[in-house]
């Protein structure tokens, strides 16, 4: 019963961070400076009745408080109107970023996951060897450089010195395919040097995160009494030292969740990858209302239920946490 | 015969500052059905000495010499492997069950019951579910609490707990590691209480680590004192009681305030122990001895034979003089 009760609080409390989110993305793209109309028009020579026009279009005649109710009605009818510059339906255009985000990322988040947590639980075992001390070394560097810069980096060493991979983009332009399997290939293509970067930049904070808590974990006085009782290293670490760090891994697991669904802005950007980062990215300097609200909304509700989902995690691991 | 003898033993540390002699060249012997008693202050070798009999030990300690026979098998000699088949199973131990020892996220039935079926793989999870629940029982633990966390029990229960943890595979050896340091003077006394009808109750042989002598005296048939790594006395519990051979025991001795007498202050033993990383050329205790003769400074005394299975290591006594 106070499992449920827990779980009940957890909900009311993703609900109403949901709508404090709303609200906050609503003002804080209208207070932003920069005017939506100037953009689209283009031109300082715009007439007063073009003005009226594009604004009635997008709804912005109305008074502030009308355009958030409009707003708040369409989020819960998950209508998120027409993009600005686009003149799409904001729904297709994000449908169908997030559908190359995801592939983008399905294949990163699982590498990093596996190779992350895995140096993480070799290091923490041999803790003070050389091959711990590379590890830690090797994530420092890969977290501390800049995303743009290895970006960058691997576009002129493997897309203009040795010219393996295609620079940017998704398909190659103008590019005509025989089979089916011809496209495919060409996207896996386009998919490596940013798949590479997130690993390399990402891949850092689950192997430091995985080898700190097992390293505390490892010292704590119920690993002793495993060994005590006879289990092999291997069976003491999987069934006592794991369970006991996957509260912090989980946790770290959730936040990162959410950022793929956000789209990873940096690497997109860098190998224009047409993606919900670069979607996002092109919003904010376009002022497009509804792609950035839509989009901001997505990446909160993801954030939210995320960690939602990893409190629900908390209760069946650990015992203690219904108490609280 | 000897059921444990441990010969010459030594147990060092790698450490920055360099290598800590903390057990050095320590002989001690249990007969089967003995309870044994290890006194002496922190940091004098008495945990180090009988966590090395299971292999237990931190990672960076190792044993330059000496060897530990159970049963006539020198246990030094075995590799991990072979170890994690004698731990539990013939040697057990009561961890400070009270403070970590228990996997917070593990019902204590479980944990109760990994060892018999490590062990013992004919058994039957139903058996062993019998042989834990009965074993609760027998520490004053209702069965039905079998399912419930470590968090829902208190201190003493913890304790009560993990030693009946540490006699699940029947053990010939078990070692209690300060099992009732943690705990306050009420619950010491039940728990020492508790103790005793098992040892009677099982004939058990048990060596139990204490720093609090009365303890021991009360519940052990035979107490080694333990001194900077070394053995100083060892002996019956009530000979080594009344007629201490070793200065040092003698000082410990009187450090016990007596309850029927006048409130006086206790007196303590000045100074501090000597470094175990630069152990002086003679006797360790010599800088703190007030008997001290000249030869102490020079010479390691051997513990010696003074009759009646009363032993200690003290240059005043193989000279022949007593200190007493």
């Amino acid at each position: 019963m106070s499992k449920l009760k827990y779980i009940g609080k957890k909900l009311m409390q993703l609900i109403l961070t949901l709508y404090a989110i709303i609200t906050f993305n609503f003002i804080l793209f209208r207070i932003m400076p920069g005017d939506p109309i100037r953009l689209l028009a283009r031109s300082g020579a715009i007439s007063a009745e073009s003005i009226a026009r594009i604004k009635e279009l997008f709804g912005l005649d109305q008074p502030m408080w009308m355009q958030y109710f409009i707003y708040l009605k369409n989020i819960v009818t998950g209508q998120f109107g027409i993009s600005m510059t686009y003149r799409q339906p904001v729904s297709s255009i994000i449908a169908e970023r997030m559908a190359n985000t995801v592939t983008l990322l399905a294949v990163a988040t699982v590498m990093i996951i596996i190779i992350g947590i895995g140096t993480g639980i070799v290091a923490a075992m041999r803790r003070g060897s050389r091959l711990d001390k590379t590890f830690v070394v090797a994530s420092m560097v890969g977290w501390s450089l800049p995303t743009f810069w290895t970006g960058l980096l691997m576009i002129v060493v493997f897309g203009v010195f040795l010219k393996i991979f295609p620079i940017s983009g998704i398909l190659t332009p103008g590019m005509q395919y025989a089979t089916y399997s011809q496209v495919i290939m060409d996207y896996a293509k386009h998919l490596v040097m940013p798949t590479i970067a997130l690993i390399i930049v990402d891949m850092a904070q689950f192997f430091l995160i995985t080898r700190s808590t097992l390293v505390d974990v490892l010292t704590e006085d119920y690993m002793l009494t495993a060994k005590g009782k006879g289990l092999s290293p291997k069976k003491a670490l999987w069934r006592h030292a794991m369970p006991n760090a996957m509260l912090p891994i989980i946790t770290t697991l959730a936040l990162y969740v959410s950022l793929v669904i956000g789209g990873a802005i940096q690497v997109e950007t860098v190998f224009s990858f047409p993606g919900m980062g670069k979607l996002m990215y092109d919003a904010v300097l376009k002022r497009d209302y509804p792609i950035l609200e839509a989009s901001f909304f997505l990446m909160a509700a993801v954030t939210v239920t995320a960690n939602f989902i990893s409190d629900i995690f908390y209760t069946i691991i650990d015992p203690r946490v219904k108490d609280i | 015969m000897n059921m444990l003898e441990i010969k010459d033993l030594s147990v060092h540390f790698k450490s920055r500052a360099g290598t800590v002699h903390a057990v050095e060249g320590v002989n001690l012997w249990l007969e089967k059905g003995e309870l044994l008693g290890v006194a002496g202050e922190s940091g004098c070798g008495k945990t180090t000495t009988t966590l090395a009999i299971p292999g237990l030990l931190p990672q960076n300690a190792f044993i330059p010499k000496g060897q530990i026979l159970f049963n006539g098998e020198d246990l030094v000699k075995k590799t991990e492997k072979e170890m994690e088949k004698v731990r539990w199973k013939q040697i057990s131990v009561i961890f400070q069950g009270a403070m970590n020892a228990l996997n917070p996220l593990q019902t204590v039935g479980k944990q109760m019951m990994e060892p018999i079926l490590l062990h013992e793989p004919h058994v039957s999870k139903k058996e062993a579910e019998e042989r834990v629940k009965e074993l609760l029982e027998q520490v004053g633990i209702e069965k039905n609490r079998f399912t419930n966390y470590p968090h829902e029990f208190s201190g003493g229960m913890r304790q009560r707990v993990m030693i009946a943890m540490s006699l699940v595979c029947d053990p010939e050896l078990v070692i209690a590691d300060e099992p009732v340091t943690a705990l306050d003077v009420m619950i010491q006394a039940q728990i020492l209480e508790l103790l005793k009808k098992l040892v009677k109750k099982y004939s058990l042989s048990m060596i139990m680590i204490s720093h609090d002598l009365s303890v021991l005296c009360e519940l052990c048939d035979k107490i080694a004192i333990m001194y900077a790594g070394r053995v100083v006395e060892y002996g019956y519990a009530r000979e080594v009681f009344t007629h201490p051979k070793h200065p040092y025991t003698v000082k410990l001795l009187h450090s016990l305030p007596d309850i029927y007498g006048e409130k006086v202050f206790i007196n303590g033993i000045p100074g501090y122990p000597p470094s175990l990383i630069t152990p002086p050329a003679g006797c360790p205790f010599c800088e703190r001895c007030t008997e001290k003769i000249p030869e102490c400074g020079s010479r390691v005394p051997e513990l010696v034979d003074l009759g009646g299975g009363h032993y200690a290591a003290c240059c005043r006594q193989t000279e022949g003089r007593a200190v007493v």
